[in-house]
């Protein structure tokens, strides 16, 4: 069967999942015409880029067993990238191109360097020593202000086609008008899509299957023969790689990039509640955990927003419902999670046939 | 692994453990490679008490967390939200007690800032017995979903910290008297610094003392080097660890007075900064090891003021350097844990 075949012949296996993913597919697709407005279009946008961010992560993390905390630093490392090919080199195709080589190129090689220094210890380790080195990068790109533009980051041109001045036809089509913003998206749409499949490609791959084993017993899979240390560095490049397309998307769409767009480490939060809540080591559960943090960041706070008025004057109760305290909320679904549906929402739907 | 073993042994009597006496040295080196750098003695002086003074509190937050990991293999990602808490106390207690805070009698600003510390302990030391039950113990010996129920531990808890006292950043200022600094000879030196320094030292001491001359401690040690032979001789260690944990919460809420007062004001994200901060300690002392863990804290400070003064940039990027230096040379880190 061809879907088959474009799905690596893993499927959601749950009718329900299927429904879901089948849903916001669907929304994405058509979400030009189907929700109006600037903020739902970088909604949608968002979406599509933590997908690809958090599917990368879930190689890693779901799929091999490591817990890395430098993931938003190759994130980082594709927005400036890009970010910063299109300052010094102006709006042109070829800039994009150059800055997403040399942000690849970059990212590969400290995701080797840090993998083959640390990856043979424990995961605890790899977390600690992942978590120092994240945050000395971050402070070395705000640190470089004559290039990164430090904390105030960097706002650029992106080539003619995908700035919002251009038009493709006069008339609007269904109603919306063909611009330069409709073309930007469905570009990260189809590159997002792409991503999705080639990484679902990759864990259903024989590869992906040593990955598996490793997380499931590096002992056993070293016996067997496999070497771990370079399954889980290669892995470990593999998602840093993915990681660093996801940022130039994010560059291209926001035309802007600085520190706290891209490498903060509240971001890093981000993902891995994204993660673990839609289901580690499903790859469907990105799209999900993705899909249902962006629109919990972006609504929810006007939902808490609604209750909180509606708490006013009691004792903190007003505070904890403070839109501002949404994370909270997820922090706590986090924890969940880890204790009663470890595989997340994916899991928890295939569970129940 | 790092004391070789006597290939002959009289009988009957077991080879002394030998100090490993090269890490030692490297306090003493490192100071005394900056004095020439510095150009001036007052300078360097002023300097090695600062970062004394900073190693100390380090140490006193990352300790007890080298000794959980030790004992049970748990490292709590979390550890940041004890030290926010202890701070924020801190705020609270100080804040309603103005008066003694602001009299220029250092009995009387010790008075004010002794039941903060004492308060930001118990109170630290309390949601870490809560912490330990609710967060850690359904997911002991599976590492993967430790760290991440104890971020998530830390994601909560400083929301929560958000929730109770505001999101924003609050005015720590330091007792009347802590202020300004006293002159030894031409070098100005802050005394709150010395206090933390004496501090620092206490729980020191205070820690080498339980962990080398009681039995607890005793049994803390032993179980680090090998915890089913201390279960296998009858000892709950469960108990003890448990234990361990909360006095780690509590030291963690003291050093978060004492980095409060340091920095003087503080913020819900202050835990999540200071934890990177200790992890390249712990990395840097050996995971487990408490000597380790006081020297690598007071490498870390004195670097971060040294460096500070020299090169502003490179001081940034010092802690990641120190910790790739080490590992290095030793990559277990300084001492290394048996069984680790």
């Amino acid at each position: 069967m061809m879907l088959d075949r474009v799905l690596s012949g893993d499927l959601p296996r749950n009718r329900m999942l299927t429904a879901v993913l089948i849903a916001i597919v669907v929304g994405l697709a058509l979400a030009p015409f189907v929700f109006p407005g600037a903020k739902a279009l970088n909604v949608a946008a968002k979406i599509c880029i933590f997908i690809v961010l958090v599917a990368s992560f879930d190689l890693l993390l779901g799929y091999t067993g490591i817990v890395s905390f430098a993931h938003t630093m190759f994130f980082g490392i594709g927005a400036y990238g890009v970010a910063i090919a299109l300052t010094r080199l102006g709006p042109s195709w070829a800039a994009v191109g150059a800055g997403i080589a040399a942000a690849l190129a970059l990212s590969f090689g400290l995701s080797l360097v840090i993998g083959l220094f640390s990856l043979r210890v424990k995961a605890i380790f790899y977390a600690m020593i992942t978590l120092a080195v994240a945050s000395a990068f971050q402070t070395f790109a705000s640190q470089l202000s004559e290039i990164t533009g430090g904390e105030d980051g960097l706002n650029f041109k992106v080539p003619e086609m995908l700035s919002p001045g251009f038009s493709l036809a006069q008339q609007p089509f269904l109603g919306v008008s063909l611009d330069g913003k409709l073309i930007s998206y469905y570009l990260l749409f189809a590159i997002t899509v792409v991503l999705f499949l080639v990484m679902l490609r990759i864990v259903n791959s024989p590869f992906g299957r040593v990955l598996q084993a490793i997380r499931e017993n590096d002992f056993r899979a070293e016996a067997l023969g496999y070497r771990t240390v370079v399954y889980r560095t290669f892995s470990n490049v593999l998602s840093a790689g993915f990681a660093t397309l996801a940022g130039a998307l994010l560059a291209l769409w926001l035309r802007y990039n600085g520190p706290d767009t891209s490498l903060s480490f509240d971001i890093m939060i981000d993902i891995l509640l994204m993660v673990v809540i839609g289901g580690m080591g499903t790859m469907y559960g990105a799209v999900i955990g993705a899909t249902l943090f962006v629109i919990a960041q972006n609504y929810l706070q006007d939902l808490m927003k609604f209750a909180s008025d509606a708490a006013a004057g009691m004792p903190l109760l007003p505070n904890l419902v403070h839109p501002d305290r949404w994370l909270l909320w997820l922090g706590i679904l986090f924890v969940l999670s880890v204790y009663h549906f470890p595989a997340g929402i994916v899991g928890r739907l295939r569970g129940k046939k | 692994m790092s004391s070789p073993v006597a290939t002959t042994l009289a009988l009957g009597a077991l080879p002394a453990v030998r100090l490993d006496r090269l890490p030692l040295l490297l306090l003493p080196a490192l100071a005394l490679i900056a004095l020439p750098l510095m150009g001036s003695f007052s300078t360097w002086v002023t300097l090695t008490v600062a970062g004394l003074a900073m190693g100390m509190i380090i140490f006193i937050i990352a300790s007890g967390l080298t000794l959980v990991f030790g004992l049970m293999d748990v490292l709590n990602f979390g550890h940041g939200v004890f030290i926010a808490l202890g701070a924020f106390l801190a705020t609270t207690v100080l804040g309603s007690m103005a008066d003694w805070t602001a009299s220029e009698n250092l009995l009387i600003n010790l008075l004010a800032v002794l039941p903060a510390m004492l308060v930001a302990m118990a109170v630290a030391g309390g949601v870490g017995f809560a912490f330990e039950r609710v967060i850690i113990r359904p997911v002991y010996g599976q590492h993967l979903k430790q760290i991440m129920i104890t971020m998530g531990g830390m994601i909560v808890g400083e929301e929560l910290i958000k929730v109770v006292w505001g999101p924003q950043t609050i005015p720590l200022p330091l007792p009347a008297a802590f202020r300004g600094s006293l002159l030894l000879g031409e070098a100005a030196v802050e005394k709150y610094r010395l206090i933390a320094v004496v501090i620092g030292l206490g729980v020191f001491a205070a820690m080498f003392w339980a962990l080398s001359r009681t039995k607890v401690g005793l049994l803390i040690r032993a179980g680090v080097q090998d915890r089913e032979m201390v279960e296998s001789l009858g000892y709950r260690i469960r108990k003890l660890f448990v234990g361990v944990f909360v006095a780690g919460s509590s030291l963690a809420g003291l050093g978060g007075v004492m980095w409060g007062l340091y920095q003087q004001n503080v913020t819900p994200q202050m835990g999540s900064q200071v934890t990177v901060l200790i992890f390249i300690v712990i990395i840097i002392g050996g995971l487990g090891s408490v000597g380790g863990c006081f020297i690598g804290a007071l490498l870390v400070g004195l670097l971060a003021n040294y460096t500070g003064f020299l090169a502003p940039k490179v001081a940034l990027f010092s802690n990641i350097l120190l910790m790739v230096l080490i590992l290095l040379w030793r990559p277990q880190g300084i001492y290394p844990v048996a069984n680790r």
